[in-house]
């Protein structure tokens, strides 16, 4: 950060921050990535797999402005493949296993919406690398959420089947939902900094967007009847060990080797 | 219509084809350079699909988020690839879902190489040099190919498919760089991958079925045993770059040729691999199926949506 943070303290929240962004992406392109070669027809294991892209190039900016702030300590791959299950700090909705197609779309019409919003005020942040990233990704998130918002009409309004997979794709999820809209400490001295947004705002605007879909999907919004937090204290759900046990394969099996 | 017309028929197409025209898909054609291309091309499809298995069982194993993104972006490739293919053989009047039903019922092929598996990441790398570098000798050649819709699906493909070869002799030369282990990952790989790759252009021209035709008709622009010839010659120098052992012992230069003489391929081995004795065979077919009736319900649900938004549309 050209830094309006000249204090240390402020630097560990920034990279903190940073690395949180990073892993959102990192995990949700992962899980979206094992939706290549399984999909439901070419067509669509094309585009979910660049969807994936998006997500794993957004990863790596993320972490390799992590890297900088970390004066180069770690690198890009180590942030992504050195940490334990704990260090990681994602939303809990991003690291759920992919399930079928239709909770597979009601995931990304959650996110896409969140992004879209967060992304636009994240592009105004007083960070100028984190804006700049959020600069970039509302284009790939506003064409994400036209193809997240067709899919949820297709399905709910689609056959009887697909209606009843997508109500049940975002009942399955909907619980996961409201720590996308709390703010930890961290998060709160970051948002006084104008560095993060505060989510919480956004939280009425998100409802209404939802709200107008599921309604023309003909999908009921959930009643918020659970509700599971912890992603940003690293307090995961079991699926996140069995995803990090791939994706860290080659690099715990063969430590510290050029690939 | 008679004999004698179709006669006049064939004898005014070959004209055409020895002119180097291209045949466009409301041309007449005999019947059998249509049913010919249909098999060709429709294979040529399946394999973009079906190998997208073996390299995207490494998908979530891929050891930096660079070669993770690298390797999406060359799957997703292979998926676009079946597209175009799709769609050319489409022209010729079979659709997608007769040509997926023909492979999932085994009476379409799919190239064999994509029944070994991949067991480690060098494999990735060497699929992406050898395998995508045998299938651009062959798809440079088929840009010449006399079906038009067949010759632009190449040219496009042809493309995409020189970041394919790079990215996997990339891995090829990180791993020939790293430590032993990682030197004999490499040299495993291409000893698995070596031989099935030479098997790719197919039998020797006098024992293959379909050739002498389809080269009359230009289809095939080059025999099975000159585009072997090319890759094994382009390949070889590589290999020493890598500092690699050869997987075969009697390659070597011949000056009289100007080639590299090789040793001969283990033909029970590519019979055997087609007909089922693979490691995979079974599984690509499963994995195939499985994916397609798992997606039933979406494209029900597709075809339903249609249906309802025109109907509305119409009232
Ligand atoms: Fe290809
Ligand atoms: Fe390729």
């Amino acid at each position: 950060m050209k830094l309006i943070m000249s204090d240390l303290r402020d630097k560990d929240l920034l990279l903190q921050f940073t690395l949180r962004l990073g892993d959102d992406a990192l995990i949700l392109g992962h899980r979206l990535s094992e939706w290549c070669r399984n999909g439901p027809f070419l067509e669509e294991d094309i585009a979910l797999s660049n969807i994936a892209l998006d997500y794993i190039g957004r990863a790596r900016m993320h972490y390799s402005y992590a890297s900088d702030l970390s004066e180069g300590e770690k690198s890009e791959d180590d942030f992504a493949f050195l940490r334990e299950c704990r260090d990681y700090q994602n939303f809990l909705i991003n690291e759920l296993p992919r399930g079928d197609f239709a909770q597979t779309m009601a995931r990304q019409l959650i996110l896409d919406v969140f992004y879209t919003l967060q992304l636009e005020q994240m592009s105004q942040s007083k960070d100028a690398t984190l804006a700049a990233i959020a600069g970039k990704a509302i284009k790939e998130t506003k064409y994400h959420l036209r193809r997240s918002t067709d899919w949820v009409l297709r399905l709910g309004d689609g056959t009887e089947e697909s209606h009843n997979r997508l109500q049940a794709g975002f009942d399955a999820i909907w619980g996961y939902v409201p720590e996308m809209f709390e703010q930890d400490e961290v998060e709160e001295k970051l948002v006084k900094l104008g560095v993060a947004v505060n989510t919480k705002d956004l939280k009425p605007e998100w409802e209404k967007q939802i709200g107008a879909i599921l309604k023309e999907a003909t999908i009921d919004v959930p009643q918020q009847e659970w509700t599971v937090r912890g992603g940003r204290a690293g307090f995961h759900t079991e699926h996140l060990g069995h995803l990090l046990s791939e994706l860290q394969y080659m690099q715990r099996s063969y430590p510290g080797l050029e690939w | 219509m008679n004999t004698e017309d179709t006669a006049d028929l064939e004898q005014a197409f070959q004209i055409r084809i020895d002119k180097e025209e291209k045949i466009e898909p409301k041309d007449w054609m005999p019947g059998e350079y249509r049913r010919n291309l249909i098999r060709q091309i429709s294979q040529h499809a399946h394999s973009e699909v079906i190998g997208m298995q073996p390299e995207g069982n490494w998908l979530t194993r891929a050891p930096t988020l660079r070669r993770k993104a690298v390797l999406l972006a060359k799957v997703q490739d292979e998926g676009g690839h079946g597209l175009y293919l799709y769609s050319s053989a489409e022209t010729l009047g079979v659709s997608r879902a007769e040509m997926i039903e023909a492979l999932q019922s085994g009476k379409a092929k799919y190239a064999s190489i994509f029944n070994y598996p991949t067991l480690s990441w060098a494999d990735i790398g060497a699929i992406g040099w050898l395998v995508d570098g045998a299938a651009i000798v062959n798809q440079i050649s088929l840009q010449r190919t006399s079906y038009g819709p067949y010759a632009r699906a190449m040219v496009r493909i042809c493309k995409e498919e020189s970041f394919h070869q790079r990215q996997g002799y990339e891995i090829m030369l990180s791993l020939s760089r790293g430590n032993q282990a990682q030197r004999e990952m490499a040299q495993d790989a291409l000893n698995r991958w070596w031989w099935p790759s030479l098997m790719m252009f197919g039998p020797h021209d006098a024992d293959s079925a379909h050739s002498a035709k389809s080269m009359r008709w230009k289809i095939k622009r080059e025999t099975n045993d000159d585009l072997r010839q090319k890759f094994v010659d382009q390949s070889v120098p590589q290999i020493d770059v890598l500092k690699l052992e050869y997987p075969d012992p009697e390659l070597k230069w011949n000056e009289n040729r100007g080639h590299y003489d090789f040793g001969e391929l283990d033909w029970d081995e590519f019979y055997a691999v087609i007909k089922g004795d693979g490691h995979c065979n079974r599984e690509r077919i499963q994995h195939h199926v499985k994916a397609h009736e798992e997606g039933e319900w979406v494209r029900d649900a597709l075809k339903a949506y249609d249906a309802k938004k025109k109907a509305r549309h119409a009232a």
